[in-house]
């Protein structure tokens, strides 16, 4: 098979380059690139791709999602999880283990490798637990998880409370040079809270999350990792305190990296207003200063990464009351535009914000994914920088609807999604 | 403005033409907080109220305003006082009344809250008045219905009835709320009672001041326009009104403060701390009392000063009111429709 895409923007954080040009995909992989690849120049048997001049970019790298399956396949499962990720330009996507049963153990990882083999549309990742059933007690087998291809190690959901376990945690996983993936929200002060403390929390009598919760842990977290010299990964953060904790980290020298997702730089707490349960996610929407914070966050490289955090629920888990509301939002679908919202604002350059999608997360879980280089798999996304258009989560193609975005107007839309060479994903055409 | 007590037509409710609707202009569908309403609105209610405090007072208590119409109580969460408050002012309005406790029952089956309500929406109910542990779950129900629902109190959220039946207290004895000082005292983050009136007296015109220990003011208190007090002789000095809330037991487990004795000494309403007050401040209570945790009962039981029985009758005089208006609102919904036909 060989396949050239030609007449577009060409677009690779990895390199830096942004110039007009073409594409050569090879089976698989990625055989050239550059300004050569024009229609004119090709063999005659090359099936060929006009790009319209649009951007031409790696397929993005999700580091951050919630497969559901297996367990609770009835709110998404790895077939419609996988089409929802290709039509948001997503070429792999790395899972939580908090499915049913969690993965805390190699049946289970490879019970998901099995199914992501069947459904072979997007590249299908997963993490292991930090400790067996994510009770934060007792660590997981590191090594042989990761053997059955485990990228790295979360217990999800859930933060690993007890300081002595994630001090164990990232100082065992060094042996293998693995990453520990944490949710820094303090349990003790994040129990029964359900949005951000504050004003509005107050006015709508909900139990509020104050900042704190984000930034007490991860100074804990801080110094356990200068303790261990383990590697320690911050997951969504949302919360100017908790981004200053990790700023600091980084100038120590500490590898303690971060990601956010779209609902912390693209929404506030004031979603929650008449009980939206759909604006219920975990660390909550936080205030204006704390969204702000975020953005700045992304612009100095705080942030390295922009994950989905993808977290599908049916009507059952959010058509109730706030508080018993499952929290999360669906992402991998409009995740891509709520991104390009940093660009199109004038806040990041788009190389810098599609680094934070490709390259950053797939170089921190040692992925060869995320860039336009000769020989490597041929994971493309090709989108529209500036169509406008409205968001339409209720008729997305994902199992699940949660998200607060139905009519939001964003800039930038994805055309076509290649996982090695094959085309996953094609827009219609109007 | 005093509205009618008799009502110009013998059957109020037959006929395609109802009753006039005399000059009575009451915009809300439901009544489901505080928030939102204006002066006129609140005004409407205890105007009305007033004159049903009249009837409740008088030997025949029994009107038929409400013949024909239903009206379900669903309590998810006990109570004794507003349930039977709503019962009683359904009753005396002649509308049916159901009472149904929802706690032990379909929540245990797995139904849910919408299902629940989509089942009782389904009998054709006129009002539902609505109990709910959780904040929200009121409004909630309120979207999925086509009847009229009245908030009874929904988690730490609002408590609408109990603020305007506080109102119409303080009204009847004061003349006005306007520019009156008042302190609601106790635990503010966790009352839907203080929520409700602190909204209620800003609209109408009141300061409002909240005397709590640090742990029990809610977070962004600035941001509702109280003062703050910590100490509560400070936070007495000169008010018109010292409005005690209940300490829910559950909360005295907790790390919010130590003990119920230091609680007392230092935020329960004794006569002490109430020399601080107006000498002709009242003092008010939603009920039921903790005697000794929070108030003593020298203070709770004095005549000439405690108006607690009275807001347990405005209780009634209010919610009378609340109904009366919002099954007006559904006539008149009915007749737009063309499809009010007889008593329908």
């Amino acid at each position: 098979m060989r396949r050239a895409f030609v007449n577009a923007r060409l677009l690779d954080p990895a390199s830096g380059l942004d110039q007009t040009g073409g594409l050569l995909v090879l089976g698989e992989t990625i055989a050239d690139i550059g300004p050569h690849i024009r229609p004119d120049q090709l063999a005659p048997d090359i099936e060929w791709v006009d790009c319209h001049g649009h951007c031409l970019a790696p397929g993005l790298v999700d580091m951050r999602t919630q497969f559901r399956e297996p367990g609770e396949e009835h709110k998404e499962t790895l077939d419609s999880i996988s089409r929802a990720a290709a039509a948001g330009g997503i070429t792999a996507l790395v899972g939580l283990p908090n499915t049913r049963p969690v993965i805390d153990d190699v049946a289970v990882v490879e019970f998901v490798a099995r199914r992501a083999r069947e459904v072979k549309l997007v590249k299908i990742f997963v993490y292991g637990g930090v400790t067996k059933g994510l009770e934060g007690k007792q660590l997981v087998e590191m090594g042989l998880l990761r053997e059955a291809g485990a990228l790295a190690f979360t217990d999800g959901l859930h933060a690993v409370r007890n300081a002595q376990v994630m001090r164990n945690a990232l100082s065992y996983a060094k042996a293998f040079g693995a990453l520990i993936i944490q949710h820094p929200e303090d349990p003790d002060l994040a129990e029964g809270g359900h949005m951000n403390e504050g004003e509005l929390a107050t006015r709508l009598g909900l139990s509020g999350i104050p900042t704190a919760a984000e930034s007490i842990l991860l100074e804990r977290d801080r110094q356990l990792v200068s303790l261990t010299g383990g590697r320690y990964h911050a997951a969504h953060l949302s919360t100017a305190e908790g981004l200053a904790v990790v700023r600091r980290a980084k100038a120590e020298g500490l590898h303690m990296t971060a990601d956010t997702a779209p609902p912390y730089f693209a929404l506030n707490d004031l979603e929650v207003q008449g009980y939206r349960t759909f604006a219920k996610v975990s660390p909550p929407l936080r205030s204006e200063d704390d969204r702000l914070a975020v953005v700045e966050a992304l612009q100095d490289g705080t942030i390295d990464v922009i994950a989905s955090d993808h977290s599908p629920h049916d009507q059952e888990s959010k058509r109730i009351p706030f508080a018993q509301a499952e929290p999360g939002m669906v992402g991998v679908e409009t995740l891509l535009p709520l991104a390009l919202e940093l660009y199109h604002k004038g806040q990041l350059p788009l190389l810098d914000l599609l680094r934070k999608m490709t390259v950053a997360p797939a170089e921190l879980l040692g992925l060869p994914l995320g860039t336009l280089a000769k020989g490597k798999p041929a994971d493309l996304v090709l989108f529209d920088l500036d169509r406008p258009w409205r968001l339409d989560v209720k008729g997305g193609v994902g199992k699940s609807k949660n998200a607060p975005y139905d009519g939001r107007p964003v800039q930038g839309q994805v055309r076509m999604t290649v996982v090695d060479g094959r085309i996953v994903y094609q827009v219609a055409e109007a | 403005m005093r509205p009618r007590l008799g009502g110009s037509c013998d059957s109020p409710m037959g006929g395609v033409n109802p009753t006039p609707m005399d000059d009575i202009i009451f915009p809300h569908q439901h009544i489901l907080g505080i928030e939102g309403m204006g002066p006129e609105a609140i005004s409407t209610i205890l105007d009305l109220s007033e004159s049903y405090v009249d009837l409740n007072r008088g030997r025949d208590k029994k009107r038929s305003d409400l013949r024909g119409r239903t009206v379900i109580n669903v309590f998810f969460e006990s109570s004794t006082r507003t349930r039977t408050s709503f019962e009683l002012a359904g009753k005396r309005l002649g509308a049916d009344v159901i009472n149904i406790a929802v706690e032990a029952s379909a929540i245990n089956k797995g139904e849910t809250l919408l299902d629940t309500a989509m089942t009782l929406n389904a009998m054709h109910p006129d009002v539902l008045v609505v109990r709910h542990p959780y904040s929200g779950a009121v409004q909630l129900i309120s979207e999925k219905v086509e009847c009229a629902v009245i908030n009874a109190g929904d988690g730490w959220h609002e408590h609408p009835t109990q603020a305007l039946l506080d109102a119409l207290t303080i009204r009847r004895r004061l003349g006005s709320l306007a520019g009156l000082n008042v302190a609601i005292c106790g635990d503010v983050a966790h009352s839907r009672v203080a929520r409700s009136n602190i909204l209620l007296l800003h609209t109408m015109g009141a300061f409002v001041r909240i005397v709590a220990p640090p742990t029990l003011v809610p977070a962004a208190a600035d941001r509702l326009g109280v003062d703050v007090y910590h100490d509560m002789e400070e936070g007495l000095k000169g008010v018109d009104i010292v409005m005690m809330l209940r300490i829910q037991t559950e909360r005295m487990r907790g790390s919010l403060f130590p003990s119920q004795r230091e609680y007392f000494r230092y935020y329960g309403l004794d006569v002490e701390k109430l020399k601080a007050a107006k000498p002709d401040a009242l003092i008010m209570h939603p009920g039921p009392m903790n005697r000794g945790i929070e108030i003593d009962s020298d203070v709770a039981d004095d005549i000439n000063r405690s108006v607690i029985p009275e807001q347990v009758e405005m209780g009634v005089a209010v919610r009378m009111a609340c109904l009366d208006l919002l099954t007006r609102n559904v006539i008149a919904n009915f007749d737009e429709d063309g499809s009010a036909g007889g008593n329908t």
